[in-house]
């Protein structure tokens, strides 16, 4: 221990002044962006399924499903991307439970800032994620021979979707994040519950096969309706009507799970 | 120099760091916390000590706003803790029992994060991290991941990570838990400097040598209630004028040594840890005299007994009539 620089060092400590909200969720914003720095290989695992995912259906099922690998990889790429963010989201969780397990959001709520900043902190670092994975399997897509008809413009409105459902969805994992002490529970809790939401929607493969009982549920499926309104905008056939509709389940995630998420929050103990 | 902390962040400034009153939390049937009170002056290293389980950290967490309160009331620096959470916040600092760092930063980036969430703007938040880093000797270190440091330089940050603002309180839970010996001298040495600079210290030990070592008042804690409360000196002379040491030359007569002495002091035996030697609160010399007259009486041979001031662990056995360390069985 240095003595002398212990003594130089606290009587500096003259306080700055009180923060706003938004620096607080920037700062949190910022130590997303770090982990990305130090932890590359979080996105090796974002990314590996989904790319497994495009190119086994593309190549071993796309034939069979659509006639020829090239036109299902046009109908398949918009659902995989939705595929990738709802995953992601999962993860986030799990992330939240691993923190909050080591005691370093003890130190944040014995701080004088804004609530909930440090989850506005986490949903800045989610939608990074879910904007990188996207590129990246773009990118793959566009080099098998995707090509979305919206041009650029489609392709930065089904992105924009994206990061709206990324961030409705991710309150579930932030609540489930809270609720469990084990990051490999609410791993597998996240994924028991979004293998089904995933695999009975129409995004691999359109529902008119299906039995009527889950076409039904196909139908209504907030995953199934996200997934045409991201194809509606990547093919260049936007409808408000469908935009709108995928949106619902975002929109009614987070007016539900924000102040259940600071409730918990708070009441942790 | 800690003046702008005090007039800024105490809305009395004469007020005593911590005041609390009838103190109670409960989990489910267990009162964790059973109606404390408390009086920390300013400045003071304050010690709470008492087994794992005796509801030091609980006690902790109230007084830092991080667990409700199910009855009572206390005002920190002036503040009310139920009615005004974010003064309370604003005027302390914790570093809880388990590292509140991230991992996969490196230790100036976690330092940075809280100084950027204390107000600190861009160049001032670094200054101010890379101030902290060469204070605690962890300057070389500034760009590891923490996930890569020891124990004891987690530790040396964590307290770091409390002084980014100079707080008026400073809650320390179980500071040098789980940290070999030179590490914990140097957390020592680190909190009488920080106590030498100003800083009121609250912290939890289930150690009876760290509460003597470094606090001026020790709150002694058990089954959720304070069952004593002063100096070390104050409660080592409140629990015994005196102690009477014996050791045995033949250990196997212990059991009847210890009936023997007390029976003749009416105090009971407490046994030392490894097992050779026992200890007896004498009132006087010649208690102690008689004492040893009686084993010698009975035929068994002390290889060498002393009398002298209690030390921390028989006052706490003297005061719940067990070892400290051994948990409580609720």
């Amino acid at each position: 221990m240095s003595d002398a620089a212990m003594r130089r060092t606290l009587p500096m400590a003259a306080r700055p002044p009180s923060p706003s909200a938004l620096s607080n969720a920037l700062a949190f914003g910022w130590r997303a962006v770090l982990k990305f720095r130090h932890v590359p290989e979080q996105l090796f695992d974002l990314v590996m399924t989904p790319i497994m995912f495009t190119l086994l259906f593309t190549f071993v099922f796309g034939g069979a499903l659509a006639g020829s690998p090239a036109e299902y990889l046009q109908f398949f790429l918009p659902g995989i991307l939705v595929q990738t963010v709802v995953f992601n989201a999962v993860y986030s969780g799990m992330g939240l439970s691993t923190d909050l397990g080591k005691g370093l959001f003890d130190r944040f709520r014995s701080l004088p800032i804004w609530s909930l900043a440090p989850f506005a902190g986490l949903m800045a670092g989610d939608i990074l994620r879910h904007l990188i994975a996207a590129t990246i399997i773009l990118t793959i897509g566009l080099i098998l021979g995707y090509r979305p008809e919206g041009g650029i413009l489609g392709v930065l409105g089904a992105f924009a979707m994206l990061v709206a459902i990324g961030f409705g969805m991710g309150w579930i994992f932030i609540v489930l994040g809270l609720l469990i002490r084990t990051p490999m529970t609410v791993m597998t809790l996240g994924f028991t519950v979004m293998f089904p939401l995933v695999f009975a929607s129409n995004i691999m493969v359109d529902p008119a096969t299906m039995p009527d009982w889950l076409r039904a549920f196909v139908h209504v499926n907030p995953v199934s309706l996200m997934a045409s309104a991201i194809r509606g905008l990547m093919a260049g056939q936007a409808d408000a009507g469908a935009i709108l509709v995928a949106l619902i389940a975002p929109a009614v995630l987070t007016a539900m799970l924000a102040p259940v998420t600071l409730w918990l929050y708070l009441r942790r103990e | 120099m800690l003046g702008e902390t005090r007039e800024g962040h105490g809305r009395d400034a004469g007020a005593p760091a911590i005041v609390a009153r009838g103190l109670v939390k409960s989990f489910g049937a267990l009162r964790a916390v059973d109606g404390i009170d408390l009086d920390v002056p300013r400045g003071v290293i304050f010690a709470i000590l008492g087994p794992n389980g005796a509801g030091k950290t609980t006690l902790m967490r109230m007084l830092a706003t991080l667990a409700r309160p199910d009855a009572g009331s206390a005002t920190v620096m002036g503040h009310d803790l139920l009615g005004s959470p974010r003064e309370v916040r604003a005027s302390i600092a914790m570093t809880g029992q388990f590292a509140s760092l991230d991992e996969d930063l490196t230790g100036r980036e976690n330092l940075m994060l809280l100084a950027r969430l204390w107000g600190f703007r861009g160049r001032a938040a670094k200054a101010r991290a890379d101030d902290l880093l060469a204070a605690f000797d962890l300057s070389d270190a500034a760009t590891k991941q923490v996930k890569d440091y020891s124990g004891g330089m987690r530790r040396r940050l964590d307290i770091a990570a409390s002084l980014v603002v100079t707080p008026g309180v400073l809650f320390l839970d179980e500071p040098t838990t789980g940290l070999d010996p030179k590490a914990r001298k140097e957390v020592w040495a680190m909190i009488r400097d920080l106590a030498g600079s100003g800083v009121t210290i609250l912290l939890t030990t289930q150690y009876l040598e760290e509460a003597d070592q470094l606090a001026e008042r020790i709150a002694v804690i058990d089954h959720g209630r304070k069952i004593a409360e002063g100096s070390s000196r104050e409660l080592k002379a409140a629990t015994a004028s005196a102690v009477l040491h014996v050791a045995l030359a033949d250990p196997g007569r212990m059991d009847e040594a210890s009936a023997i002495l007390e029976r003749s002091l009416g105090h009971p035996a407490q046994r030392s840890a490894e097992g050779g030697a026992l200890s007896v609160p004498a009132g006087t010399a010649g208690a102690a005299n008689a004492a040893i007259a009686a084993l010698v009486t009975a035929g068994i041979e002390p290889s060498d007994f002393s009398m002298g001031q209690p030390s921390l662990d028989e006052v706490f056995f003297a005061l719940t009539g067990r070892p400290a360390g051994e948990g409580q069985k609720s």
